[in-house]
């Protein structure tokens, strides 16, 4: 245990390790210390001088955000001195910052407006004519208000340190200084609004909310972002049943504060002109017209009842965005409903081998905290920072925070590479021997997290795994899946096992009778071999595989509905209904509605009934319902004996930061960032 | 970008002189050696110190708007700088600014049409004690009036 000091904070007697910052020492002894520039995890700045406070024996006011706490330290924050000399930092910082609270963004969630408010730091003995700047617009994300900048330089640190990108910067000094984008006038960066969120005062805005909304008239709805598989949790902000803001505003979850472009922007999908929002039907001439619900169930109901009733062959392909209790329901369904094992979904990492790799074993998984807590990370065969923006950002502050060694082992250069102990470059299919090349230098490390993409599978994994082993220190691994509810699709059974067809077999079986599509788009680059098979697609929009169906059914996206989902790292994290858009309805009651017109008994079909029976019946999910029901994310632990090989195939989509497969298409700010769609490896290509 | 056989060799010597991975610390020398060469920090050459000290572009930007002897646009053959700052401010800094304002007809930081001259107003020079102080390019002259002002310009615009 670190060294310990006694200190005296506002006249209690406070033990705290040596060297810690006043600051914190006070926060964690409930004083709170004001600070503009100060910000828990990025670097010191001491540029704001909010944080004065006053310490017996020495001459002046220190600054709180900097001082290290030191034996004997007698400290006063909320003396008449300390107050004065707050309300003057207050007067200074309001010298050029327009009265534009009445219409600013930030009004109700402002930093600098609680502090005004707090110390009565209202009048100004300034008379001189406010500096004015125009407000610049550098991305179609990020706005920039310079005169309301406080100049603490947080957006600066967050997207240097935080994102690894370096984006912002200050140019000239004294009264004149001013953030700056990387190209003059505008930004190329992640265009993740971190900037904007950590941001005390208004002066970065957001795109799309700006000039919104008050914050006090949304409804704050915390979710799980619905495109990536790292599980982010986000607060929708709600009104009048729009969501007009993403932002993990009470930075709770696996993810803290930390949201990509994606996370923090691309809800717009849900809202989209093309959403689907009738049921449609495929008239004599087969054209498409838009039907009742009760009508299309009964359609379903029949030529589902009839086709079993004969013994047809049935296909079902299922999501990875929808619900775990989706996926369970579908697969209940397709093999007690129909008696099939044909039931498959877009696999994009090879987690069969991977169980099985580990079988019996239950401290191998590493969830998202362990890339912030492991000694070292070993990246093999993907882009992190473009396809999972989240571990990427764990692993850039394990290192930042806790020195830690990253390895990346990739086709191409990755954003790793800038902290890296070492990078090898390979050529693909060559990731493995790239991987042997640092056994000595992994053997030294105290623990090891390693991360890889889809180019290890099959044996692969197994080899992957036994060199994991080998190297004699504790070894965990994350097998990377590309969307939000991937893991959730495996582990809840929306696999060919036992002798079923996958997806690439139902697709090429001339005789499939049925072919059901829950949230997929298998026919966007393949077509349908069987041209008897009777296609019923549940989806948002009118996708490829749609397009070919004899009924389409209008459904309700994550944002819209209840449930859990599952992250990359087997995290169980909640969903929570946002809003609710006209016309549709969840998979859920959609499958729960055609096994009632079918007279099926597949149980309630409500999301708590239906976790309820997952955490009985699936391996590893019985997860303890508080964490889950508060918000939390719980590990699950689905390793269980041997898992046979799948048919079919498993490659991931290759989505990069601005890309989530279909529902990237129908998002116009992912469309309208420069950088979009990005590219892997540098452009390199895969 | 390259330089001259002579600078190259100045700034190969002074990647050396710092530790392992601290190129940076070469940003503030190498552009203001850099500047005297090419005549003024362009974006060219700050994208070249970037690159040589293995920074973003945009931090050699933060630094060249952060200190006032870089120059974005070439200034004049001969750059006067007054200064203003309290010691010469005391003893008529400001008037011997006035003074060369009038005089080369130029404001702070503009350039004469024939290009001989600039103008800058600066802030206290380290030479207090030999207040009110004036420095051409590096060389410094002390407690100068306006008259000796005028000899020093006069003298130069002979000299060329
Ligand atoms: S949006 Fe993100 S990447 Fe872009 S400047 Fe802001 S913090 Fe940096
Ligand atoms: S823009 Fe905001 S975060 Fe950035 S320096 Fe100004 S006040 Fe701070
Ligand atoms: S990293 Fe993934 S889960 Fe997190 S905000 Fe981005 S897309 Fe969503
Ligand atoms: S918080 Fe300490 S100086 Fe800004
Ligand atoms: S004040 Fe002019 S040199 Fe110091």
């Amino acid at each position: 245990m670190a060294e310990l000091v006694n200190l005296t904070i506002n006249g209690q007697a406070i033990q705290a390790e040596k060297g810690a910052l006043l600051i914190e020492v006070a926060r964690q002894n409930g004083m709170e210390i004001p600070a503009f520039c100060y910000y828990e995890g990025l670097t010191l700045q001491a540029a704001c001088r909010m944080c004065l406070v006053e310490v017996e024996k020495t001459p002046k006011l220190q600054v709180g955000c900097t001082l290290p706490v030191a034996d004997g330290m007698v400290v006063h924050t909320e003396s008449e001195t300390v107050r004065a000399a707050r309300k003057g930092t207050l007067e200074f910082l309001l010298t050029n910052h327009p009265l534009d609270c009445p219409v600013c963004d930030k009004g109700g969630e402002c930093e600098l407006q609680d502090m005004v408010f707090r110390y009565g730091a209202g009048e100004s003995r300034f008379t001189e004519r406010k500096v004015h700047v125009d407000e610049q617009q550098w991305s179609p994300v990020v706005f920039f208000d310079a005169p309301r900048c406080i100049l603490c330089y947080r957006c600066v640190r967050v997207c240097n340190e935080g994102m690894g990108v370096g984006a912002l910067g200050v140019s000239n000094r004294g009264v004149i200084s001013e953030i700056v984008p990387n190209h003059h006038d505008y930004l190329e960066c992640d265009e993740c609004g971190a900037c904007i969120d950590i941001c005390p005062v208004g002066a970065l805005t957001s795109g799309s909310y700006r000039y919104q909304t008050r914050p006090w008239e949304m409804n704050h709805v915390g979710t799980i972002c619905t495109h990536c598989g790292d599980g982010c949790r986000t607060t929708l902000g709600v009104r009048d049943d729009h969501i007009i803001r993403g932002n993990n505003r009470d930075h709770s979850g696996i993810n803290g504060e930390f949201l990509c472009v994606k996370g923090r922007y691309a809800f717009d999908f849900v809202e989209h002109a093309e959403r689907l929002q009738s049921p449609m039907v495929r008239n004599p001439h087969g054209e498409f017209e838009p039907t009742s619900w009760s009508k299309a169930f009964t359609a379903i109901a029949e030529a589902f009842t009839a086709a079993h009733a004969r013994g047809g062959k049935f296909g079902v392909i299922g999501s990875n965005h929808t619900t775990n209790e989706e996926n369970y329901f579908l697969q209940k369904f397709a093999r007690e409903g129909f008696g099939t094992k044909n039931i498959d979904h877009h696999r994009t990492g090879d987690l069969a081998t991977f169980f099985d790799a580990l079988s019996g074993r239950n401290d191998a998984l590493a969830t998202a905290g362990d890339l912030y807590t492991a000694k070292a990370v070993l990246v093999v065969g993907a882009d992190l920072a473009q396809q999972h923006p989240f571990l990427s950002y764990q692993a850039r502050a394990n290192v930042r925070h806790h020195n830690a060694h990253i390895y990346a082992v990739t086709t191409g250069p990755v954003r790793e590479d800038n902290q890296a102990v070492a990078s090898i470059r390979v050529p693909a299919g060559g990731e493995l021997d790239g991987v042997e090349s640092l056994r000595d230098k992994l053997k030294a490390e105290g623990d090891l997290v390693i991360v890889f993409g889809d180019s290890i599978q099959g044996d692969g994994v197994r080899k992957l795994v036994a060199f994991g082993d080998s190297l004699g220190i504790p070894v965990k691994y994350v097998c990377l899946v590309d969307y939000s509810n991937s893991r959730g699709a495996f582990d809840m059974g929306l696999i060919p096992r036992d002798g079923g067809m996958s997806v690439q077999q139902m697709l090429a079986a001339k005789d499939l009778d049925v072919l059901w599509v829950v949230g997929a788009n298998p026919l966007k680059n393949a077509a349908l071999a069987s041209s008897n098979a009777f296609v019923i697609v549940q989806d948002l929009f009118m996708t490829e595989t749609a397009k070919h169906a004899h009924i389409v059914l209008p459904a309700a996206s994550a944002y819209e509905k209840n449930g859990t989902v599952t992250n990359v790292c087997g995290e169980v994290q909640k969903l929570k209904q946002a809003v609710k858009v006209m016309g549709t309805k969840t998979d859920l009651e959609i499958m729960g509605s055609i096994a009632k017109e079918m007279k099926l008994n597949l149980g309630i079909w409500l999301p708590d009934k239906v976790f309820a029976e997952i955490r009985k019946n699936v391996h590893g999910y019985d997860v303890p319902l508080p964490v889950v029901d508060t918000g939390g994310a719980a590990p699950t632990m689905p390793l269980n004996g041997r898992v046979a090989a799948l048919p079919g195939v498993v490659q991931s989509a290759g989505d990069t930061l601005f890309t989530s497969g279909s529902m990237s298409r129908y998002s116009k700010i992912l469309n309208a960032v420069i950088e979009s769609p990005g590219a892997l490896y540098g452009g390199k290509g895969r | 970008m390259t330089f001259s056989p002579k600078l190259e060799e100045k700034f190969a010597k002074m990647l050396q002189a710092y530790p392992e991975g601290r190129k940076r610390s070469a940003v503030v020398p190498m552009l203001i050696y850099a500047q005297d060469e090419v005549g003024a920090v362009t974006p060219e050459l700050i994208d070249e110190v970037a690159r040589r000290c293995e920074v973003p572009p945009l931090q050699v930007d933060e630094v060249v708007g952060y200190y006032s002897m870089l120059h974005r646009k070439p200034m004049g053959k001969y750059h006067v700088q007054v200064c203003t700052n309290i010691s010469c401010l005391l003893v008529g800094g400001m008037e011997l600014y006035e003074h060369a304002s009038k005089k080369l007809g130029i404001g702070h930081k503009q350039v004469t049409s024939d290009g001989q001259f600039s103008l800058e107003e600066v802030e206290c020079m380290g030479a207090c004690s030999w207040a009110p102080a004036v420095e051409i390019n590096y060389d410094f002259y002390h407690h100068i009036t306006p008259e000796k002002l005028d000899q020093l310009i006069d003298g130069l615009r002979k000299a060329h």
